[in-house]
This record gives C-alpha cells, structure tokens and sequence, in this order.
C-alpha cells in the first residue's frame, strides 16, 4: 500500500515522535510504499542535526536521516513551521539572512501543499500526534 | 494541481491558546485550499473554544486568530462540524460560537450557515466517509 505519514510532535519530549519512526520503518520492511514523510507544528525538530542525544540512548534525528539514505525517503519539514522552530536549509539560512543551518542530511524544508499532496497521493494518510 | 479530489476533514480539538496546534491547523486549511478537494472541519473537545466569539488576546501577547475563520466561506470551506456533546460539557452553545456563512454558488450566492451541529455517533459515521482525516 502506499502510505504517507505525518509527524506531529517533536523528538524525547512525546513518544509519537519514535512511534511515527517505527510505524515507517516497519511500514517499509513489510513492503509498502512510503510516499512521504511530513514533519509540522514542533515535528520539525526531528529534522536538526545538532541534536545530540546520551550515547546509550536511541538518536532520533540520525536514524531518520540513516532510514530515508536506505529507502530514499521523502522527508519534508513544514517551511513555516520550521521559520518559528530555527529549522533552517541553507536556502532558508540566505533568504533569512541567518549565520547557520542546521537540517539534517535527507530532510527537504518545503511546503504545506507537500502534506496535502501527500493525502492525495497517498492510499492512507497517517497522522501522529498527541 | 491535484486531479484527483478526495473527502478531506480536519479535526480540531484543542483550545485556540495554550498551544499552536489550532493556528497551525487553520494554516493548513487555508494552504489546502489551493488543491481544491472536497474539506470539511470538525471543532470537538476544547476545539470548540476555536470557534467562540469575542475572543482577546492582548493579555497573553498573541494574535488573535480568531477573525480568520469568518474567511472560511472564501475558501470554500462549507462545512463546518461543531461536536453538540463538547459544547454541552462545557456549557457553551451555538449563540457562543461566531456565525459562519458560505456563499452557494448554485443558489445565486444565498449566504448559508455553514455550522452543523452534530452528536458524537454522527460525527463517528462522519469520519468514517472521509478519505484523509488530519487530526489537530
């Protein structure tokens, strides 16, 4: 089937976040297509690479980034979301004039639509979230 | 543009302050617009708060959001789901809530209300209809 998938809540703080991971990676071994992955409201910071969690727990950024290389995933982060948050690409970092990035490799910063498309697109859309 | 039209329904079921979800839902609304699909809301739980009249927010220093969903009907957005059991339990009634119109375009532009109150076995036959349900 062919899925889409969005992220609500941000990484450690709500366990939606590593519930969203594991429904995709699972998703995906058991074949189904993962059309995209929408990351909105504080979702987006599971898109920073300067997250630096304990070593013995679980990176929720990097593993993200590991599972999209693997699959070639279409991780989006919400650009409006992303503007409050201090998510930046480096298109946002000029158009915004700010001194740094700080997106994950394999995360995009693109659109709303992308999320509407992606309920289009998509057979089931399927929202995590508190 | 998506060729393809699908039963959206957005959820909505927290109070307009407190968190974002309820602004950051009503962006998404208005972005989708664009798509042209078949959208309806539902304001159920605190979500019922989103809808109330005379809200002021200068004491917390935030917007005030609340203007914007008079815009609906220019969106298209025609219905409107309100959940009776949420307004109950929180001793609120429809005459607490803004009034919301769409223009019909089949009926020389009438003004129509586009709230529907619905009970909560409704709603849940409601969602069933629906292709994608983004839940708030």
């Amino acid at each position: 089937m062919k899925l889409a998938v969005q992220v609500n809540e941000g990484p450690y703080q709500h366990q939606s976040s590593d519930t969203a991971f594991l429904f995709t990676q699972a998703a995906l071994e058991a074949g189904h297509e993962i059309f995209r992955v929408f990351f909105y409201h504080d979702g987006v910071n599971n898109g920073t690479r300067y997250t630096t969690p304990p070593q013995d727990d679980r990176n929720i950024v990097n593993r993200w980034s590991e599972l999209a290389e693997k699959h070639n995933l279409d991780l989006v982060v919400c650009v409006a979301a992303a503007q409050r948050r201090g998510i930046v690409d480096e298109g946002e970092q000029k158009r915004n004039g700010k001194d740094g990035n700080n997106i994950a490799p394999g995360f995009r910063i693109s659109g709303l639509g992308q999320l509407i498309e992606a309920g289009v697109q998509a057979e089931r859309l399927v929202v995590f979230g508190d | 543009m998506a060729e393809e039209v699908k039963k959206f329904l957005y959820v909505n079921r927290k109070a307009p302050y407190g968190t974002i979800y309820a602004w950051e839902s009503l962006e998404v609304v208005l972005i989708g617009a664009a798509f042209e699909q078949d959208v309806s809301l539902v304001f159920m739980d605190d979500g019922v708060y989103q809808l109330t009249k005379g809200q002021e927010t200068k004491g917390i220093q935030m917007k005030n959001f609340s203007p914007t969903y008079s815009a609906l009907g220019d969106y298209d957005v025609k219905t409107i789901y309100v959940e009776k059991e949420s307004l109950d339990a929180r001793g609120l009634t429809l005459d607490d809530l803004q009034h919301l119109i769409y223009e019909d375009e089949d009926e020389d532009y009438a003004e129509k209300d586009s709230i529907q109150l619905v009970t909560s076995a409704e709603l849940a036959d409601i969602m069933e209809q629906q292709d994608v349900v983004l839940s708030f």
